[in-house]
């Protein structure tokens, strides 16, 4: 068969239901072999908002996404969600076209070093080099971006060489000796940790992206319940923990709560799960938990001691690394009273800097109060899909995640345009869920055009824009540290997102009074098909508690 | 304390893994698959990371589906944990020892184009044998000696014939391995 129709037996072997792509002159023979594969295949109006639909795809249902594209500004265009996978740990695989290989090299037309100019952002990739390679390389690039540390991986196809003739038969096994992630944590470290943990009387538990990623959930929580110990968890970890537990925290970092930093920060013993000490958790790095010392839970050694020293470091799978520990804990019989003085600090704390914000006098609509009626109106059940800024931070302060992969955003890249296109990807993963976008009338631009994909293919979205009518978080930073001078923020009121969403065939709403918002939400919920609300909103607010850049947690303001 | 048993712990005991640069000059090799693009992937990883790569040589070995990279790292400058947990991310990485400078052997080839007329050719040639260097081309104005050995006497003998009119040199890179029977 031609090696296209054995890609797609491979990513049927795989158990890909689903592709996002945008075909084009060099990859014509695999939509060749698209036409009759029965794979459903998601045409997007962008390749970034393929790339994304594959992120949230694979985050919302922790299976490998797929985006597809063809060579040259196909490829180009992939980017940016190949370098927002990278660094969220998102299992996805790309697959571009190439011109064919006589042209390698020679500057043909869309010929562009996808291989080379992807390299810095890729977990692997693959430049094919023979059509009998494409069964083996598929499988492997499907490997490594499931296990271990989850990431892009990219497999670059010659137009020729995909329509040559093989051979084809299932491939069974991978050998990679250059890739053996290690899964089971050290027994005695473990140990160690369990002894830490019970010898601590000031501990938090620390949790990240690896948590959702590693499905630990569960875990996590028991090892918290056994030892009675404050868990607060990153903006990639948030659902890893259930907001709702007295021992939540809140989130931690630059717009985290007080509580949660102040317990960094006053912290004897901080125990990090896949969480990796990025600038926006620790603030001024040397100033950073003075207290702690630090078991660092993680699948990717090259994480351990990059940023912070672990004094205990264990590599390795979250899920099991904390079922392990657990029973090593509850062997310990530590005394929980110990932490008795510190639960009450605890409390104060919460007790004198709650979440909070001025609500308005009259109808208009603050951000805050906005994520909260969203809450109410879906029964805190959505799967909830953010762009990057300032209804980025309030959605994670004030939605109050309590399962795993519910909470989709872009955390490491801060990718604006990322919401839109992953929310089509997790609403086609999970069907029956109720998907709702919180963006921005800044990010939502960035990918807007999905909208047509969206109602093309009846994928229900329901898109909330926080409206300020400036892009809010780089005005919060103008206002802050750079004297209010307002350079290049204000989007004023366009578009018209009501008229733009008809206009995609989607049902736009714009909502105004805060009265009548829930009811609203509620209305907007129930809509069939794809919705777009154009919500406008307090035009200055800012998102606080905030540690200033290069400030320590405990300076927070706000 | 030994990690692991059943003694209770105080967390003052808990040491780090502080004082990363360790100061001295680090030599990995680097058992790579010979596949393209290995060495552009090892270039970039430096190059994104901010490390420093003072010597790189690569070749093949008795197997060839793979190649041996040599890097010579200081790690006064970098972290050498650092540098070696990100290098064994990359896939086509196979293994990568930190070799001690006690048990290996390391040597390195140099060219070095001299001025040499009059009294100074026998000199050169005299100082050549000391180093059990060789005279590899001799023209009436110039000589090129090649020299092997650890970098120490590369160096001691580029001072020496520097004062003569050192025209142009050409180093290598140092490749390692480890001594005795064992594989490197």
């Amino acid at each position: 068969m031609r090696a296209v129709d054995a890609l797609m037996e491979c990513l049927k072997a795989e158990g890909v239901e689903v592709v996002f792509g945008l075909p084009g002159g060099a990859n014509l023979p695999t939509y060749d072999a698209f036409y009759d594969a029965g794979i459903r295949h998601v045409l997007v109006r962008h390749e970034a908002g393929g790339g994304h639909a594959a992120e949230g795809y694979a985050k919302a249902t922790g299976k490998v996404g797929v985006a597809v594209a063809t060579s040259g500004p196909g490829a180009t265009n992939l980017v940016t969600p190949i370098t927002d996978a990278l660094m969220d740990s998102v299992p996805v695989v790309f697959l571009t076209g190439q011109v064919r290989t006589e042209l390698l090299g020679t500057d043909g037309f869309q010929e562009a070093d996808t291989i080379g100019i992807t390299m810095p952002i890729v977990k692997h990739s693959y430049m094919i080099q023979h059509p009998l390679e494409l069964p083996r390389v598929l499988h492997e690039a499907f490997h490594i971006a499931r296990t271990g540390r989850p990431g892009p991986v990219l497999v670059d196809l010659p137009t020729d060489l995909s329509r040559g003739e093989i051979p084809y038969e299932p491939v069974t096994e991978t050998s990679l000796p250059g890739y053996q992630p290690t899964i089971e944590g050290n027994h005695k470290q473990i140990r160690q940790a369990a002894k830490a943990l019970a010898a601590a009387r000031r501990p938090v538990i620390y949790a990240g992206g690896g948590v959702i990623n590693a499905n630990a959930a569960a875990e996590l929580t028991a090892v918290a319940d056994a030892g009675h110990f404050p868990v607060t968890c990153t903006l990639m970890g948030l659902g890893g923990f259930p907001a709702s537990s007295p021992q939540w925290l809140g989130m931690l970092g630059m717009h985290g709560t007080r509580t949660a930093n102040y317990a960094m920060d006053g912290a004897d013993l901080i125990c990090a799960v896949g969480a990796r000490f990025d600038d926006r958790i620790t603030g001024k790095i040397s100033e950073f938990a003075p207290h702690a010392k630090f078991i660092h839970i993680d699948i990717d050694p090259a994480e351990i001691s990059k940023n912070v020293p672990a004094h205990i470091p264990i590599v390795g799978d979250a899920k099991r690394i904390l079922a392990r520990l657990l029973d090593e804990y509850r062997a310990l019989e530590a005394d929980p009273s110990r932490l008795d003085a510190w639960w009450a600090q605890i409390q104060q704390w919460r007790e004198e800097f709650p979440l909070r914000y001025a609500d308005s006098a009259d109808n208009e609509i603050k951000p805050q109060f906005m994520i909260e009626a969203l809450h109410e109106a879906t029964g805190g059940e959505a799967i909830v899909v953010s762009d990057v800024g300032q209804h980025q931070m309030w959605t994670a302060q004030y939605y109050g995640f309590e399962k795993p992969r519910r909470w989709i955003n872009s955390g490491g890249l801060g990718t604006m345009g990322f919401g839109l296109p992953a929310a089509m990807g997790a609403q086609v993963g999970c069907p029956e869920d109720l998907v709702c976008v919180i963006s921005g009338d800044g990010s939502i631009q960035m990918n807007i055009q999905e909208l047509a994909t969206c109602a093309q293919n009846e994928i229900p979205v329901k898109v909330f824009i926080m409206n300020n009518g400036y892009l809010g978080m780089v005005r919060q930073w103008q206002e802050l540290f750079w004297d209010r001078r307002y350079s290049q923020v204000e989007t004023g009121q366009f578009p018209d997102f009501v008229k733009l969403a008809e206009a995609c065939g989607c049902t736009g709403l714009r909502f105004e009074d805060k009265t009548t918002l829930l009811e609203d939400m509620r209305r907007a919920i129930a809509t069939p098909g794809p919705v777009v609300v154009d919500v406008r909103v307090t035009r200055e607010e800012n998102t606080y508690p905030m540690i200033a850049p290069g400030s320590p947690a405990r300076e927070m303001v706000g | 304390m030994e990690a692991g048993t059943n003694a209770p712990l105080s967390l003052e005991e808990l040491d780090a893994a502080v004082g990363l640069r360790t100061g001295r000059t680090h030599v990995l090799s680097i058992l790579v698959e010979n596949r393209p693009g290995v060495l552009t992937r090892i270039a970039g990883l430096f190059a994104r990371r901010g490390f420093n790569i003072e010597t790189l040589t690569v070749g093949p070995t008795a197997d060839e589906s793979f190649s041996r990279v040599t890097l010579t790292v200081d790690g006064a400058v970098d972290p050498i944990d650092q540098v070696t947990k990100q290098l064994h991310k990359l896939v086509n990485v196979i293994k990568i020892r930190d070799l001690e400078p006690d048990t290996t052997v390391q040597r390195e080839l140099a060219l070095f184009k001299v001025a040499a007329e009059g009294a100074a050719r026998s000199e050169l040639l005299e100082l050549c044998e000391v180093f059990r260097g060789r005279v590899v081309d001799f023209t009436k104005r110039s000589v090129v000696l090649e020299v092997t050995g650890a970098k120490r006497k590369i160096e001691a003998f580029e001072q020496i014939v520097r004062p003569y009119g050192l025209i142009e040199m050409m180093r290598t890179g140092e490749i390692a391995m480890s001594r005795g029977r064992a594989e490197t």
